[in-house]
């Protein structure tokens, strides 16, 4: 062992100026929902985007050997942990990515943690992550709820809707969005007039929505995801409360989301992404390849796809510049010295606490008469720069940052 | 306007109705349920994904033939009906004179089935489905916004309950029905083809969730899960009115939808348990149900 070590050290001596002569093997975990109500938004989309990135490194890396496996977490933070610790373990896992679910991702953060290897969320939106629970082996990507309630919440104030009522899902990740949110709109000079904390995989919202009528608040702020949104929402049509005046502000809202309402629901809604497949040449062309690669015509990647490209390209890239792959926090400290750089998200940074900053992007969705082809969803309302669209550093609470 | 605990009079009859509205779902589901249970003695887990399967039908119908949501309302419980009736006579049959145990985990397995195959080929997030043209809008009843869809929903379900519940109890098919559940063998010496009777029920229970999934279409979302999200209620509601009885899967089906709905106003939090909590509080004091015989 300690003869291959100083072997290894002593090539990378030598391979110092021709860095990419080294031979580097990497193995990366996919750990998703594949097969419950995240699966679309996460699920095997995310093994595809991982396979994408994979492809891409290796065309000017071919020194760099992937091995790619994928887990099926079932929402449960004890299948996440058990699978995270196989992986970690006895696979010889280096890093996990995506993790959809905020309750799963916290329970692999702390893994990651413990056995100082590397975790990147792309899927979940706590925004504790990179904040009172951060970690010097998590990296978030993508998207939390801090930067959700200051994009949708922030812009819906500054346009006039300065009253709210919540539909809260009734668990974590609902009130860390809620919490987020009403402070976004404190700040900005709204007012909160009610709030109902509904319980998770809620049926009918009509009684809910009866409720935020009757408040008659301007901005009824949706702080759930998935299918209780898709619900909310239809029965927002339904029962005529945007015609009645209110406005519905999707606090998370996917672009499968939108492709599960149809146009004709959902036109109209406000919401923030980071990444939409309709933006611009470069997305187009990915999303081009995902679709074909995934097997899937009538669907379009989400940013959470998007994130796990990203988020795998960035690692490898630190990995190929000398990150060690027995030292989580050592890499992790290479990814951060880092800038980030990809065709999907662009140039951004891995701040300290682990944030990945990026911009921010506040959609409309389109009218159906507006919209030309499948997948036309939105319109770009505003763009939000990343120094603006997450958390100021200081504010997290993170102890990576005081120290 | 004088208020209740706080809450607008205004405000609670809205969500008297909106709970009505819900109750239509579960008196629906849980009709077939019963109907099934009282006749074939099967726990039928599988009616949350047949439910969800009529839903999917009559979203496949519009999408690939352009057939709308009227004629699916007719066509998709017959298509899933059918798949019912073959389930009945490969699987089912084979089952009755076991233990309840063995329907339920077939049931269940096949459930898991049906779910699991339309995840693949749908995926989770769900599918489109507008109401139909005829009955979009909605008239203002004072006290609440109503949708014409909803009051639909209500009138519709009302009707296929009640018409249920009058061919079991008070015709002679219903009779023949009921005696072949008591004594087979006697019914058959008069010369009835029980066998066919019983799979033709099955099939009937099955498009009754199927007829259920078709009206949640426009108004919920159309996943592979949104069965299974209901069907766990729809049974708690079937063990209050009594297993097996018709007009007791009826009438707490609308029953406990007003109830849960009014928990929405009063503790939100609480409204996916108030159902569950009903559910032991009878299985104490009426172990058979509401309306259930003890047997």
């Amino acid at each position: 062992m300690r003869k291959t070590l100083v072997l290894a050290a002593l090539a990378a001596v030598l391979a110092c100026g021709t860095a990419n002569a080294q031979q580097v093997t990497v193995k990366i975990g996919v750990l998703s929902d594949m097969s419950s109500l995240y699966a679309d938004i996460g699920g095997p989309g995310s093994v595809t985007a991982a396979k994408m990135a994979v492809a891409d490194f290796a065309k000017t890396n071919p020194n760099v050997k992937v091995e790619l496996i994928s887990g099926d977490h079932q929402n449960k933070p004890d299948v996440g942990s058990q699978i995270a610790n196989q992986w970690f373990d006895v696979d010889k896992v280096d890093m996990i990515i995506d993790v959809p679910n905020s309750g799963v991702a916290l329970a692999v953060s702390e893994i990651a943690k413990q056995k100082n290897k590397i975790f990147i969320v792309s899927g979940a939106a706590a925004s504790t992550l990179t904040g009172a629970k951060c970690n010097a082996n998590t990296v978030h990507w993508t998207y939390d709820t801090w930067m959700l309630a200051n994009g949708t919440g922030k812009a819906m104030v500054k346009t006039g809707g300065d009253t709210w009522f919540f539909l809260t899902a009734d668990y974590a990740f609902g009130h860390a969005l809620e919490t987020d949110t009403i402070a976004v709109v404190e700040k900005n000079g709204g007012k909160v007039l009610g709030k109902v904390r509904h319980p998770l995989n809620t049926n009918d919202f009509s009684s809910f929505l009866l409720q935020a009528q009757t408040s008659k608040a301007k901005v009824i702020g949706l702080a759930n995801a998935g299918g209780d949104t898709i619900n909310s929402i239809k029965a927002a049509s339904e029962f005529g409360i945007v015609k009645g005046g209110q406005n519905l502000a999707g606090l998370l809202v996917f672009s499968s989301d939108v492709n599960a309402l149809g146009l004709q629901t959902a036109q109209g809604l406000a919401l923030t992404e980071t990444w939409y497949w309709d933006a611009n040449d470069a997305n187009r062309a990915w999303t081009k390849r995902w679709t074909a690669e995934r097997g899937a015509a009538n669907k379009f990647p989400t940013m959470i796809h998007a994130g796990v490209y990203a988020g795998i390209l960035h690692y490898l890239k630190a990995r190929a510049a000398g990150a060690p792959g027995d030292d989580g926090k050592a890499a992790v400290d290479k990814m951060k010295s880092m800038p980030t750089d990809d065709v999907l998200f662009g140039k951004g940074a891995v701040r300290a606490d682990g944030r990945v900053t990026h911009p921010a992007y506040l959609f409309e969705v389109k009218k159906p008469s507006e919209s030309k082809y499948p997948g036309d969803f939105y319109t770009l309302r505003a763009t939000i720069p990343a120094d603006e669209a997450f958390r100021p550093l200081k504010e997290g609470g993170c102890p990576l940052v005081s120290g | 306007m004088f208020e209740i605990f706080g809450v607008p009079s205004n405000a609670l009859f809205g969500q008297l109705l909106i709970g009505l509205i819900n109750g239509s779902f579960y008196a629906l589901l849980s009709l077939g349920l019963a109907v099934i249970f009282g006749m074939l003695n099967i726990i039928n887990f599988s009616h949350g994904a047949q439910y969800m399967l009529g839903a999917f039908v009559a979203y496949l119908l519009l999408q690939f033939s352009g057939i709308g949501y009227w004629p699916a309302l007719i066509l998709a419980p017959v298509i899933v009906g059918i798949t019912g009736i073959i389930v009945e006579r490969t699987m089912l049959q084979w089952l009755y004179k076991l233990d309840h145990l063995y329907g339920l985990l077939l049931t269940f397995g096949l459930a898991l089935i049906f779910e699991g195959v339309a995840r693949n080929f749908f995926g989770s997030a769900g599918l489109p489905y507008v109401v139909p043209e005829s009955l979009q809008g909605g008239r203002n009843l004072g006290f609440m916004f109503l949708p014409n869809y909803r009051a639909w929903v209500i009138v519709a379900s009302l009707t296929v309950c009640f018409g249920t519940w009058f061919v079991i109890e008070r015709t002679r098919l219903g009779a023949y029905l009921r005696a072949a559940t008591e004594n087979p063998q006697l019914v058959r010496a008069f010369g009835i083809n029980v066998p066919r009777m019983i799979t033709l029920t099955y099939g009937f229970g099955v498009a009754l969730a199927a007829f259920a999934g078709v009206m949640a279409a426009p108004i919920y979302n159309v996943s592979p899960q949104m069965g299974s999200e209901l069907i766990i209620v729809v049974f708690a509601v079937v063990v209050i009115g009594g297993m097996g009885s018709i007009l007791g899967a009826i009438v707490t089906g609308f029953g406990l939808g007003v109830i849960e709905g009014l928990t929405k106003v009063f503790f939100p939090e609480a409204s996916n348990t108030v159902i569950f909590v009903i559910m032991a509080i009878v299985l104490l004091v009426r172990p058979a149900g509401l309306f259930g015989r003890r047997g």
